[in-house]
């Protein structure tokens, strides 16, 4: 399967992600909006079966999905990687209360960015997840994502784990500006 | 000294209600909920409400987490009346959740706020609400469909029809400083997550 819609010049990893989120039976999809989620979020709208929650600030997802978890759902957390900063003292109760949680974590501020403003919390995101019990796994080419994905799904929803994967600026590309 | 700004344009009356009998007067029904309760006071409240039922999932920490987790499990849970029952400390960490539940709008999502003023755990210091802010001027502005402030015993009639009703509202429960019920509960989270899903999902909720 080529890698990209030759038509629209968008990669199809997105759409495969999306019906492997809801086959596994992720229902909610919270987000602060980020180019690198668009079809995810987009999909999610158009889903009359499942709940698209747009977010103000990304903590606000941490404790909607472990809401979600004490009445049976699975959901999963849309980010970019300046938006997990903003979630480490939520992160509190998913550690405490051994909630699954599962993030996917567009990258920033790493390889090739052109914006300095977003190295700092592009760096720091791997060692402050780690800090609150957070798995990173990291996807850095389209054949890695849905493998990565899968098996960030089972840790979370199999084995109670708290995972993010971390779509890399190798797999979406690096912003200039 | 510094003097902090006592807002004017609200013009709330003192509040005068009592938090050990305006709860419960309010909530007259705590079992017909699946409760998320926000740390210290209203945590206390609520599980002394239920005599400590699985079906109130009490915070201890992570501030600003009750009303965004009631939403999740209102979504997880379309068939059950779900019950946010928080602080005016908590609420004012987390303000974007309003918008956040408005725009989603669940009919079977109900928040109250037991506004006393004041940072009860921490040495009793004014809280924003406490110099003026009006949480219910700022819930009606997110979007909420329902909105109801209760300063006296005669508003609580309005307060009972809507926990009672379908439909999102929110509730301003203003009370005098002074403490909750003493009560001790369970702080462990995990222990609370397992024990609320065990009842609600294994019950065949």
């Amino acid at each position: 399967m080529a890698e990209f819609d030759r038509d629209t010049g968008t990669a199809f990893w997105p759409h495969a992600l999306y019906d492997l989120l809801r086959g596994a039976g992720v229902s909610q999809f919270a987000y602060v909006p980020d180019a690198g989620h668009k079809v995810l979020i987009d999909r999610s709208l158009a889903d009359p079966d499942a709940q698209s929650i747009p977010l103000t600030t990304e903590e606000e997802g941490v404790a909607l999905l472990a809401g979600a978890d004490l009445g049976g759902a699975r959901g999963v957390l849309l980010m970019q990687s300046s938006g997990v900063g903003n979630c480490i003292n939520m992160l509190s109760l998913i550690a405490g209360g051994r909630f699954p949680f599962l993030t996917l974590v567009s990258m920033r501020g790493e390889f090739g960015e052109g914006n300095p403003w977003q190295f700092p919390m592009g760096q720091a995101v791997v060692p402050v997840l780690e800090a609150m019990g957070v798995i990173c796994l990291r996807a850095e080419h389209p054949d890695e994502v849905i493998p990565t994905v899968s098996a960030a799904l089972t840790m979370a929803f199999q084995s109670g784990q708290a995972v993010a994967v971390l779509l890399t600026q190798k797999l979406i590309g690096a912003k200039s500006f | 000294m510094a003097k902090l700004n006592r807002i004017q344009m609200s013009a709330l009356p003192v509040p005068v209600l009592d938090r050990r009998q305006a709860v419960p007067a309010l909530i007259q029904h705590p079992e017909a909920f699946l409760v998320v309760a926000g740390l210290a006071g209203t945590a206390q409240e609520l599980t002394a409400l239920t005599a400590d039922a699985p079906s109130v999932f009490g915070l201890g920490g992570a501030m600003g987490a009750a009303p965004m987790m009631g939403l999740g499990l209102a979504l997880a849970q379309p068939k059950r009346q779900v019950l946010v029952v928080t602080g005016d400390g908590e609420l004012l960490m987390n303000l974007g959740a309003l918008a956040a539940i408005a725009v989603q709008n669940p009919p079977n999502l109900k928040l109250i706020c037991v506004d006393n003023g004041h940072y009860g755990e921490t040495g009793n210091q004014d809280s924003h609400t406490g110099l003026g802010v009006a949480l219910d001027t700022i819930a009606r502005g997110s979007g909420f469909p329902a909105v109801h402030r209760i300063d006296t015993m005669a508003e609580m009639d309005e307060g009972r029809r809507l926990l009672a009703e379908p439909g999102l509202a929110f509730l301003l429960l203003r009370v005098t400083e002074g403490p909750p019920p003493k009560i001790k509960r369970n702080l462990v989270p995990h222990v609370a997550r397992d024990r609320f899903r065990a009842a609600l999902l294994q019950a065949g909720g």
